[in-house]
Order: structure tokens, then sequence, then C-alpha cells
């Protein structure tokens, strides 16, 4: 696949993918560490005849991209923790009714307003769980500036794929990182693009929400002659609210197992000097940078380390990571928060002895921290 | 010949879920009535309602519908409009819905002054979950939330759309739904935002400790409210007091409409026009 060379930030490249994937509205708030996505966006947008709208607040900014994602348009928002913290209960509308909308969020210190120019990877378990309620989260986590481009673009395929929001998060070093990115040309993305499901029958034919148990539900774009119903309710076939037992009990049940039983079609991870590990380091992130220059000082040195880095971090790439830890006794997790993945990775690996780096001062930590920690094991 | 209603209602949904003697079905004829005088197709119009006994208002119209949660009416139909504006789009909410949680949505919609009509039916009482105060509960009564009497101030939600820019207010009631219809028209006719107050009852969660157990003395007590805008500004800020106007109480025909300013900002990133400064508008700050 052809590439084109850019030197950008990962803030940046995240609103150019966005356009690129054929984004056509964006609603936000400003919210540092994010908000150079809404900066550049907003030139963005209006240029190809999109609409970029700084709204009241996170909750007016995420209302009005469910909006356009109902009349049928690619929509984004960004924010950092706080700003999805306010997102939360329309997140949950949105996975509830099943309108596929693309969330980027640049991670910084948290909880409340925490650290807000600083870097932190502490929104892993919100991204899990940002609403009430059982759904399954789709959360990629962009670990290059390239990924910043190429995850957002995927993120819009795979939220018209499965009809629900998909996060990407980034955090505050990559988000404002800036250098040279390869990335793929304008027309491959365009030539990738998925759009969603429609259904083109008669309208007295047409219920938006019957579908196989694993499938999302088929929403025709607004003002095409199927009127149908949006609601946050439990609902039927045609989308009205309903209290029917077994109705309500398979929506809930579908809604876990269009993700659950297709995690292959978003699974993805990348391996790094993984082939003779003897040491397996999980990072993810600005974090699997550093790692990976630990993992160059550490074989210079005779020990053998290797990377695994979710990319996909829900659903996690859980088999993968149980077929490593099986074989590897020494898996040491490093994360910027206490442990988030790290429970991710003991419950893949069925086991309590992997070990951790954590860091939750703001402050990134640094390839000889990892080595330290690596000798220590 | 009588109306026929089938065609914009859902009738499998029908019976609704409103209490006998509930205003809200005269407010969903009334409504009805103005799209059909209006000619408008059912496709190009999208009705978006909150949470509350005003929120199952969209499920029972067979329109484009929206059931958001609390609050968030405009938030939702705000990118719903920008995302095709030659579309008709009408939030409906409640009292708690637009003044309460969702009443930073509603000030600012009404600043953007972006083209929809935003019913809001005011019950004064927080209906479907049973007699908690609303931000238009009058002061003194009984709510369940505030059994020894309601002490918090209420707001006037015409005098709030007006202070927040809303080029389009109006106020009726149930009481009169052919002269609601007409206003309803007007306010759908209307170029920016509208916010289309329209009083109704609620016997049954206001009235049943506030001494209008009936429908009847709910809509008695609603008539004495209230009085047309003609009479109310004739009369002495005394007389004014615990009283409504009803009508057109503000129309703006100039104000610059926000999708329409949309496409001005769409026309320079395209080259077509220079960079908006302040000489493009008259009134600035």
């Amino acid at each position: 696949m052809a590439t084109r060379e850019i030197i950008s930030t990962g803030n940046e490249l995240a609103a150019i993918a966005a356009v690129d994937a054929g984004c056509m509205f964006f609603g936000g708030y400003p919210l540092t560490p994010s908000s150079e996505v809404m900066h550049v966006i907003s030139d963005l947008l209006p240029k190809v005849g999109g609409v970029a709208i700084q709204m009241e607040d996170e909750i007016g900014g995420i209302c009005a991209v469910i909006g356009a994602g109902m009349v049928g348009q690619r929509a984004l928002t960004a924010t950092s923790g706080p700003g999805m913290s306010l997102k939360a209960e329309q997140l949950g509308l949105a996975q509830m009714a099943e309108v596929p909308l693309v969330v980027v969020n640049v991670m910084r210190g948290g909880p409340s307003t925490g650290l807000p120019t600083r870097v932190s990877q502490g929104d892993i378990l919100q991204a899990k769980n940002p609403s009430h309620g059982d759904y399954k989260s789709i959360t990629f986590c962009a670990g290059s500036l390239a990924e910043c481009y190429t995850e957002v673009v995927r993120a819009f395929n795979v939220a018209d794929r499965f009809m629900q929001p998909v996060i990407v998060l980034l955090d505050e070093t990559i988000g404002h990182m800036h250098g040279k990115a390869d990335i793929p040309t304008v027309e491959d993305v365009k030539a990738g693009i998925v759009p969603r499901k429609s259904f083109d029958g008669p309208a007295e034919e047409y219920f938006p929400y019957e579908c196989e148990h694993d499938q999302p539900a088929v929403l025709n774009p607004m003002y095409k002659g199927y009127r149908y119903h949006f609601t946050g309710l439990h609902h039927d076939k045609n989308g009205f609210p309903t209290e029917e037992i077994e109705t309500c009990r398979k929506l809930i049940q579908r809604l876990e197992d269009k993700v659950a039983l297709h995690e292959d079609e978003v699974e993805s991870y990348e391996e790094f000097e993984m082939e003779d590990a003897e040491v397996m380091i999980v990072a993810y992130g600005s974090v699997s940078l550093a790692a990976k220059e630990s993992i160059r000082h550490l074989r210079a040195e005779g020990i053998k380390a290797g990377l695994f880095r979710p990319i996909t971090i829900w659903p996690s790439p859980a088999a993968k990571i149980k077929e490593h830890t099986d074989k590897i006794k020494k898996v040491l997790v490093v994360e910027l928060n206490i442990g988030q993945f790290h429970s991710e990775v003991q419950r893949a690996a069925a086991r309590l002895d992997i070990e951790g780096l954590f860091k939750v001062n703001g402050r990134p930590i640094s390839p000889y921290e990892i080595v330290n920690k690596v000798k220590e094991l | 010949m009588a109306f026929n209603y089938d065609k914009y209602l859902r009738l499998q949904k029908m019976p609704t879920l409103w209490c006998w003697g509930c205003g809200d079905g005269v407010i969903l004829k009334a409504f009805v009535r103005a799209i059909e005088k209006m000619g408008i197709d059912q496709n190009d119009v999208c009705v978006v309602s909150g949470i509350g006994c005003s929120g199952r208002f969209s499920s029972y119209v067979d329109f484009n519908t929206v059931h958001t949660t609390h609050g968030r009416t405009v938030a939702y139909a705000t990118g719903i409009k920008l995302a095709d504006p030659s579309k008709m789009v009408i939030c409906v909410a409640g009292d708690g819905d637009a003044l309460a949680i969702g009443g930073n949505h509603t000030i600012h919609g009404c600043r953007r002054n972006i083209d929809m009509t935003m019913i809001v039916i005011n019950n004064f009482i927080y209906g479907l979950t049973n007699s908690q105060t609303s931000p238009t509960t009058p002061k003194g009564m009984w709510t369940v939330s505030q059994k020894a009497g309601n002490i918090d101030p209420t707001f006037d939600t015409c005098d709030l759309a007006i202070a927040s820019g809303a080029s389009f207010v109006a106020r009726e009631t149930m009481l009169d739904p052919k002269k609601l219809e007409k206003v309803m028209i007007k306010s759908m006719e209307h170029k920016g935002f509208s916010m289309m107050e329209v009083l109704s009852n609620c016997h049954i969660n206001l009235g049943r400790k506030n001494k209008m157990v009936s429908a009847m003395e709910n809509l008695q007590w609603i008539d004495d409210i209230t009085v047309p805008k003609r009479k109310y500004d004739a009369m002495t800020e005394e007389e004014q007091l615990n009283l409504f106007p009803t009508g057109i109480i503000k129309q703006d025909t100039e104000a610059d409409e926000y999708c329409d300013m949309y496409a001005e900002i769409q026309k320079v990133h395209q080259g077509e026009r220079k960079k908006i400064t302040q000489d493009d508008f008259a009134k600035k700050i």
C-alpha cells in the first residue's frame, strides 16, 4: 500500500484521518489535551461541506454528534477524561440505539481535573464501561503518530460495521508529539471505506432492529421514507419502547454478542522481538515507545525481552496474551496508571504473578526505568 | 369533515401512556393538524423528545423520531439540524427537561438561533416520576420532594428564551386547541429558534395535593393564571403579578439563523468569500 509522509502531531493526524475517512460532522468542547483535534477539524470540515461545532458543554458535543449519526453521517467528537465522564450517559444511548460514532480521548492525569497538561493512561477501564448497563466497548489505542491516523480511520469503519461508538485512545504524549509519520494515501483510505448497511426494500418491510442474534441494527439514513424510532429505552424491532421480557433479553444479549462473537474482526496487536522472548513486556500508547527502546538496551545486554502491544484494547486480545503467558514466565505490564490493563493481563493469563511497573505522577516512563525493572524480575 | 389523524399517528402505539384528562394529547393533536395545514411531508420532519411524559410524544407520531436522554433534546436536535438544514426539526420537552437538567442546552439553542421549534409542555411538575418540584412549580405548592411547600423560585420559560436570544417566543395553553394550532404553525414557519411554551395540566401529580384534583379544576387554574398578551400589556405591574401573557411574545425575522451563518463559514473555507469580520454584523456584542 502506498504511503505518504507527513510532519504533524497526533491530535492533528486524528483530525485529518477523520475527514479522510468521510467524517462530515464534529461536535465538541475545548478540553486539554485534546483541543487541537477541534482546532484542526474546524478548518477541515467546512472545506468539504461538513460541519464542526463547538457546543455549550461536553454533553452537548456528543449529543450533537449522535444526532448527526442518526441522520446518517460519520461523526466525531474529541475529549479527555473529564469529558468522557460527562459524555458517559450519551455513549450509553448510542450503544442502546446503535448509533455509530468515533470518540477520540486524549488521556490526561485523573481522577477529576487531575493533571490537565500531563500524560496518563488512566482511562483504560473507563473506556471499557463509560456508561451504566451491559454492552461491549470497542476501544483502540494509538501507539505511534501514524496510528493516530490509521486507528481513527479504522474506528470509523468499525463503528459502521458494528453500529456503535468506537473509542480511540491517545495519550497526552502521543497527542502532542510532533514528528514524521508515514500514513496511507487519501485514495487508499477512501477506497477502504465500508459504509454502514442500509435496507432498500419497501418501508413496511423495514424493521431496523430486527436482526440476527449477533448482528447490529440496520439503520437507514433519516428522511429517506423509512420512518422509525430511536430510543434509549429497551425497544422492539421497530425501535419502539417495550418491556416484553424476551425482547428485552434478546436486545441486550445481542448488543454483547454482536461484538463478542466477532472479536476477530477488531483484534489488533503488535509483537516486537517476541519470537525468542524470555521476558514479555506488555505496553500500549506512548509507553510502548519507551518499551521498545528498553528492549534494544536489554537485548544488547543479553536479556531476551520482547513487547506485546495491544492496539485494540477492548475487547482485549486475551487469547493471544494467554498464548504468550503460557510460555513466558516473566511478564511485565508497564502503564501510566495503577494496573488498569495489568488486571486484564492477569485475567487473560489466569496468573496472579504478572509483574507491573506503574506511574501516576503525570510523567512518562523512561526506557531506563523499564530496563531496571526487568533486571529485578 | 372531521380531521383524520390516522396518517400521522402510530396507531399500534395507542392508547398512549398518558393519564385520562392529560393535556399532552391535545397538544399532540394540535401539532399534527399544524403539520397537515403546513403541507409538510412526514418524511421531512424529525421530532426529538427528552424524558418524562412529554418524552413519549415522539413515539406516538409517525415522523422520523428520536427519544433522547433527559434534558438533551436541543443538543441532539442541533446535530440533526446541522446534518441536514433543509429538514424541519421539532423538539418536544417538559418543564423539567427543558429548564432543569437541560437548561444549558435550551439557553444555548436560543442563543445560536438555530432553526428549530422547541415545544415546552409546562405542567409545572415532574409528572411521570410522581410530583417532584420542577423549575416552574409555583412557590408554596406541595410537591413530593418539598412536602412542607415549595420554596424554590420559578423560571418564566418565555422570559428565559427572550433573554437567551430566541427569535420567536410564544406561549399558549391547551385550553384553546384551535389557537394553539395557529400559534404552533407560526412558530414552525418562523426561521430561527422558536420557543413554543404550552401550559398544560397534571391534575394527577400536581393537582392531587394542591386542591386541583380533577382535570377541570387544574384547567380552571391555568385559565386563571393566563391572559392574552394585549390585555397583559395594558395592565399595571401589580395586576401582572402571577399572570402569564399568552400569544406571540416575540418575533424577530431579521436575526441571523445559525445554519445560514454556518454556510458562510463553509464559503470562507471554500474560498468563495472573505473571512467573516465584526463589520459583517450590526450587533456585534
